[in-house]
């Protein structure tokens, strides 16, 4: 237990990171953070523009970066615009989030072979996965990687999967600059501004003629890869300007959550009429899941090959949405559309704070944007919200 | 969980959750129609099984798949492994035809146990549907092997037919102990049936036991769990002394996979045996 709790990853910068202020480099010099995080060994996965999205994926140099894109998200859309500037970071979130690099989709638990006396089974992983560099984590991404270290690091087992690649990942922040249509981070005081769990955070400044960005960094190994730049100390304008932009940011908000009592809301309208309303829109696609950056659950596949003498088992992403999830002998638990919906949505704003102390959403609004139908999580606890304790027969009634 | 029965695979299971244990099939005896026990015991011979009555086990079909089923053997004979299980799927289908000496995986065993040592100088009284008597036959056993630590000990079982009694030679063995009061029911009798026709919760009322001072273990399909807390309570025993076994889809039975959420609780960790008292909100809910 007590080396597990060791191993775990740092959540929270060290005492001293506020002391060692903030500095400035300029863009040409973004080219040698890429390098020195490559030359330390690191994999760096950031974002890139592909099938019109951005989409998380290795990256050496900064033209792969998205430069002088943007996006824009609402109920059901999304889609990339051109910016009338170069900005690296001038987007607020792809659909992917980092779940797929620490968490993956699928994932080989162990092989055997059909043994006469044993299991001969061959325990994975058997490789080490790659060390990654993550650059352009949002503030409410780092939300909830904190969220999924919980899950798999912070109970009573752990997962050595998702441990392995969690261990020394190297995390740049980069404050958010603009909200989305579908952001709610500021109601639930997970963003726009990365307050923990980075390695180096940054906020890109485009102004004036001039393109740099103020750095600071939260860790020893951060204020390393800092110092191997050539950095300036931040003057008080440039300090305002970074405040500016991510207050701005703040003030900007597409959605918002009111999280009063939220807990007690949802259980205490348990059977309110809006799940069926909701039920009746829901295509329990399983898309808000995937999106997620908090999601965890998965399934567990058994493949065979046709001899019958090697079998493997592959842990699979799965999603609450479908009615597989629930079976057991007789029937699913939840077979209807508005148990399924009722379950993520109360999972992720009631029995996540019972489970794991916090919410387990992080007011990415990923769910609202990738809904083929528009679905908005706000809107629906709002909706309860204004109902509080109607029932249905007083609806019919009414 | 209880020091004295803290079982052995923990740590092991807490390094690697995934690590499955061989087992060879000893023996498959068909208990009803439709249900079965597998009777299994470590390939490497000299290993022991320790685990509280009421945890479950995670059973590997090679090349077939791996399923949750709750341990039915005596606790105190810990070198053979039993498992009871209706024949319902993929798994279990494979299962059954198993022959001896075939081999299984096993991960385990995870999850709460019945308060045993709770029960100590109380009336017991153990209500079982259908095949949930087999999660509760470790507690029974382990309570008769130190009888005269307890009150009155009763059990009431209920199935759907007498052809669905499980368990049928031990249950007419236990009836005819004085120290035991064993109540029977079926919902539809055949010919030859002379005993109670009726749902189990219909038992309640009459039986032998002192409501203040007793602990209720139930365990049956979930619509007669919350019938029989209902007919409990009426009878005056505590939510805090009524104790559950729920049942939930799962996967991985560590937490990770997220199937088998029931409210806040994952019935793998938190569960499957519960307090009433803290299942109580979550209990009278349907698709939850």
């Amino acid at each position: 237990m007590t080396q597990r709790r060791q191993n775990r990853p740092p959540h929270s910068p060290s005492p001293r990171a506020a002391d060692r202020g903030r500095v400035r480099f300029d863009r040409p010099e973004f080219g040698r953070l890429l390098g020195g995080l490559a030359a330390q060994g690191y994999q760096v996965i950031g974002p890139t523009v592909r099938d019109g999205a951005l989409v998380y994926a290795s990256v050496t140099s900064p033209d792969e970066l998205p430069v002088g894109w943007t996006d824009e998200q609402t109920g059901g859309s999304y889609c990339l615009k051109r910016r009338n500037d170069a900005a690296l970071f001038g987007y607020t979130l792809g659909p992917q989030a980092w779940k797929p690099y620490l968490h993956p989709p699928t994932v080989r638990l162990w092989r055997a072979r059909a043994g006469h006396r044993e299991l001969d089974r061959l325990p994975e992983p058997a490789a080490d996965p790659p060390k990654y560099a993550f650059l352009g984590v949002r503030a409410c991404e780092l939300q909830a990687i904190a969220i999924q270290d919980k899950v798999f690091l912070g109970g009573d087992f752990v997962d050595p999967w998702y441990r392995r690649r969690r261990e020394g990942v190297f995390l740049v922040a980069v404050h958010c600059g603009q909200a989305g249509g579908t952001c709610f981070c500021a109601s639930l005081n997970t963003g726009p501004k990365a307050t923990f769990g980075f390695d180096l955070a940054l906020t890109e400044v485009i102004e004036a003629g001039r393109h740099y960005f103020v750095a600071e960094s939260g860790t020893d190994r951060g204020a390393a890869v800092l110092r191997d730049l050539s950095t300036q100390p931040a003057t008080p304008a440039e300090l305002a300007a970074a405040d500016r932009i991510v207050a701005d940011a703040a003030a900007h908000m597409g959605r918002e959550l009111d999280t009063r009592g939220l807990k007690e809301l949802l259980t205490r309208n348990y059977e309110h009429p809006r799940w069926d309303d909701v039920a009746g829109r829901c295509l329990t696609c399983a898309n808000c899941t995937m999106v997620c950056p908090t999601c965890f659950c998965t399934t567990v596949e058994e493949v065979t090959d046709l001899t019958g003498e090697h079998a493997q088992r592959w842990r699979k992403w799965d999603s609450c949405f479908t009615t597989e999830f629930s079976f057991i002998h007789g029937g699913s638990v939840r077979a209807s559309p508005r148990s399924r919906y009722r379950q993520w949505l109360t999972h992720k704003l009631a029995t996540w704070y019972d489970q794991f102390g916090t919410a387990g959403c992080v007011g990415c609004g990923r769910c609202i944007a990738w809904c083929p139908v528009g679905i908005d999580l706000t809107e629906e606890v709002r909706a309860i919200r204004r109902s509080d304790g109607v029932t249905l027969a007083q609806q019919l009634t009414a | 969980m209880r020091t004295d029965l803290d079982p052995r695979g923990a740590e092991a299971t807490a390094l690697d959750p995934m690590a499955v244990a061989s087992y060879a099939v000893r023996r498959l005896k068909g208990e009803t129609d439709d249900t079965f026990t597998l009777e299994l015991q470590p390939v490497d011979g000299a290993a022991r099984f320790s685990f509280a009555p009421g945890q479950f086990n995670m059973l590997y079909v090679f090349g077939v798949g791996e399923i949750p089923i709750s341990i039915s053997s005596d606790p105190l004979k810990p070198k053979t492994l039993w498992h009871t299980t209706r024949e319902v799927g993929t798994v279990t289908r494979a299962m059954r035809q198993l022959k001896p000496g075939a081999v299984l995986g096993v991960r385990g065993p995870f999850g709460t146990h019945w308060p045993v040592d709770e029960c100590e100088a109380k009336d017991v009284v153990i209500v079982a549907g259908g095949i949930g008597l087999a999660p509760l036959r470790p507690a029974l056993y382990r309570i008769l092997a130190q009888r005269d630590r307890y009150g009155r000990v009763v059990l009431l079982y209920g199935a759907r037919t007498p052809a669905d009694i499980l368990y049928r030679s031990e249950l007419e063995r236990w009836r005819a102990r004085f120290d035991l009061e064993v109540y029977a029911t079926v919902d539809r009798a055949m010919s030859g049936w002379r005993g109670n026709v009726g749902v189990v919760t219909g038992l309640i009322g009459r039986a032998p036991f002192d409501a203040l001072n007793t602990v209720a273990l139930v365990c049956g399909p979930e619509v007669m769990m919350r019938f029989t807390v209902q007919e409990l309570q009426r009878r005056g025993v505590r939510a805090q002394a009524i104790h559950l076994s729920m049942e939930r889809n799962m996967k991985c039975a560590v937490g990770f996979c997220g199937h088998c959420q029931f409210g806040p609780w994952f019935v793998c960790k938190d569960g499957p045996v519960f307090r009433l008292d803290r299942l109580r909100e979550w209990l009278g809910k349907w698709e939850v």
